[in-house]
């Protein structure tokens, strides 16, 4: 084991996969020489060269189109993209051709593909740099959406994402990057997507949520320490959603509250709610809370934290669900 | 200091066989009796198969189709040169492309009825399925190609497109890619002159489009579309140079589609009478018959007899197409990824309740 944050648990990750498969190939800006502009793909083209480390022109359609190709010729492209705000010329590839390709062919051409990229606000970056859009993403069929929520679920779930059969967008929290540092199994660790997990048990409150808002969930468990028995759950694959996992607590505890960076109306908050009444309406102790981004421009970094949940705001949320 | 010219291009054009089916001899490709009869004939079927689509679609046995007419020398040319492992991303009116592959054409009437079927042919063929957007299909391209050179394979990519296509942002990011990674990748553009209804002239302030290869540096030149033998030598250099390391080449068809857009279009909205007749002279299969004719290669009874043959072809593959059965609707959810996920299982469990009511099935 080794004391790794999210970066460096990445970079072995990627390292580890790349050693084990040759069709594994990486493909972003500056990701060659300079290592990213994050120091993720540090190293790799001095171990791996050219030719499994490419650098590409500035062009996110040309990144992800290209893997596309790459990916249905039978390698495993890790595209990076530079920041989650410049992925959008990129993501119509991702739309309109990864996510089909599979159906489309009946089988016959698939796209085992991972778009790479950091996520997320937090950091006090410019603009286009901090925003959280996982729910575009996870309300296209064909792609899976996975966000890690500390080093060592990094290494598991990007493993596990390079090795799936299609294409997996894998969302870095930014705010998170350096900010954890844990242990890290060094062999071979993976993490299944599509399943949630449960952080920690309890029975009075379910409180689910991913990435970096978990971060921001334990602070405020650290408030409420030993007053409530919270039961957490991490996501970890966004979509699909792994609403059993989620019901079945609710089922036990009877409450719950989710946390989502991103803005309020349409995310992913608003579909475990959508499951919760299909499935657990009944078993329902209060109405289901979200603290969440709100349905503006993310602010620019003076003021980005003044729409992000905060502590503050999930306390008042789990306190607002237990008196209910 | 200094004001100097630094770099200076020009565009070569390449016509080998004129509108009456002469030939400049010097120009001329080394090139069979047996593969000038291929290319005949790919041509003809191509066109009778426009001409079923167009029926099967008026008696609404199909939807909306695209067809190929005025562009076969463009499809013919190329992939005459091309070997049988060499890779082809065509368009949507690239018939001809198809049948020198011998792709079974019920395909193409299942994906023009509505059915992804169409797209599942044998990948032994080496064609790509049409796509759809424009542009997008060039990245992909690209990557094949990229993947050919990483895998040192001595395989060529064509990958076909239209002049409206040079507009879009992924062809110029494919073009920049193509450049810079060096990859075995051949653009054949079809400048039929229209994009849809918009013309030349609206799509771009270049004089040809064959010039937008040198702003990513690779050769590029402008070629009669409608002579099968000027395209054939194109394609033919551009795919030496491709198996040699030296990267791609774009190729400038000019042509005109013969037909509509698609059977939505009225072509007559925004082409006069009088251009058409005049590109109907320049018919490309006209021409390589004229050639064929004069050469006592190619004769009208040959013809009648091939057609005759082709209609039977082409009748067994409608036959094939329309006995299928109805794609059972468990494939609506299959093929979404390779396991179905827990959020699919569910809605197929929940439809299949309603499976006696559903659309074409029983």
């Amino acid at each position: 084991m080794a004391i790794l944050n999210m970066v460096q648990a990445i970079n072995l990750a990627l390292r580890q996969e790349m050693e084990r498969d040759e069709k594994v190939v990486l493909l972003g800006q500056d990701i060659g020489i300079n290592g990213g502009v994050f120091r993720v793909t540090d190293g790799l083209w001095k171990q791996f060269g050219d030719s499994r480390v490419m650098d590409t022109p500035l062009a996110e359609a040309g990144i992800i189109g290209t893997s596309i190709g790459l990916a249905m010729t039978g390698f495993k492209p890790v595209a990076e993209i530079q920041f989650d705000g410049f992925f959008y010329p990129g993501f119509d590839q991702v739309i309109s051709h990864a996510a089909r390709m599979r159906n489309r062919t009946r089988g016959v051409l698939t796209c085992p593909l991972v778009v790479r990229m950091p996520y997320g606000g937090g950091v006090r970056a410019l603009e286009h740099h901090s925003e959280s859009m996982e729910a575009i993403f996870a309300h296209t069929p064909g792609i899976k959406v996975v966000i890690p929520s500390t080093p060592k679920e990094a290494k598991g779930l990007l493993i596990s994402a390079i090795r799936d059969p299609d294409p997996v967008i894998f969302l870095e929290p930014k705010r998170i990057y350096r900010a954890i540092k844990e242990e890290v199994p060094e062999g071979e660790y993976l993490i299944p997507l599509g399943k949630a997990n449960v952080m920690q048990q309890g029975n009075q409150v379910t409180l689910v949520s991913y990435g970096a808002m978990l971060w921001v969930c334990q602070k405020a468990l650290e408030q409420l320490k030993g007053k409530y028995s919270v039961e957490v759950i991490d996501l970890r694959t966004v979509s699909p959603l792994d609403s059993d996992t989620i019901i079945s607590s609710i089922k036990k505890t009877g409450r719950c509250v989710i946390v989502q960076e991103g803005p309020r109306s349409f995310g992913v908050a608003a579909e475990i709610i959508a499951q919760i009444n299909e499935k657990a309406l009944f078993e329902l102790q209060a109405p289901v809370e979200r603290v969440t981004g709100h349905d503006i421009i993310l602010p620019y970094y003076k003021n980005e934290l003044n729409c992000i949940p905060s502590e503050e705001r999930i306390v008042f949320a789990v306190e607002k669900v237990m008196k209910g | 200091m200094a004001r100097t010219k630094i770099a200076s291009f020009s565009i070569e054009y390449l016509q080998v066989m004129d509108e009456h089916g002469e030939i400049d001899e010097h120009l001329m490709p080394q090139i069979s009796q047996a593969m000038i009869l291929k290319m005949l004939r790919t041509m003809l079927y191509s066109r009778k198969f426009d001409e079923k689509m167009l029926s099967l679609q008026r008696q609404g046995r199909i939807g909306t189709i695209p067809q190929g007419k005025g562009q076969e020398a463009c499809s013919v040319g190329a992939v005459a040169c091309m070997n049988l492992d060499d890779i082809i991303f065509p368009s949507y009116r690239e018939w001809a492309a198809l049948i020198w592959r011998g792709v079974p054409l019920k395909y193409v009437f299942m994906n023009f009825s509505g059915d992804e079927r169409g797209n599942s042919a044998d990948f032994n063929y080496r064609v790509f399925p049409f796509n759809i957007p424009i542009a997008t299909h060039m990245p992909h391209a690209v990557g094949v190609a990229l993947g050919m050179k990483l895998k040192k394979k001595n395989r060529v990519v064509a990958c076909f497109l239209g002049d409206g296509t040079t507009s879009e942002g992924d062809f110029h990011e494919s073009m920049n890619f193509a450049g810079v990674f060096k990859v075995p990748c051949v653009f054949i553009c079809q400048n039929n002159q229209y994009a849809i209804s918009t013309p030349t002239k609206k799509q771009t302030a270049s004089e040809t489009f064959a010039q937008k290869g040198i702003a990513y540096g690779m050769p590029c030149l402008r070629v009669d579309g409608n002579d099968v033998f000027a395209v054939y030598v194109a394609v033919q250099e551009a795919i030496a140079r491709a198996r040699r390391g030296e990267g791609p080449t774009f190729i400038e068809a000019y042509t005109y589609r013969l037909c509509d857009h698609t059977t939505s279009d009225d072509a007559k909205r925004y082409r006069s009478d009088e251009e058409f007749r005049a590109w109907e002279k320049k018919d490309p299969l006209l021409r390589l018959k004229a050639f064929a004719e004069k050469r006592n290669l190619w004769t009208k009874s040959d013809e009648e007899k091939f057609l005759g043959e082709v209609e039977g072809k082409i009748d067994q593959q409608v036959e094939e197409f329309e006995t299928m059965p109805m794609p059972d609707f468990e494939d609506m959810f299959k093929y979404m990824f390779a396991e179905m996920t827990g959020p699919q299982k569910e809605q197929l469990n929940y439809i299949k309740q309603f499976k006696g009511k559903y659309h074409g099935h029983t």
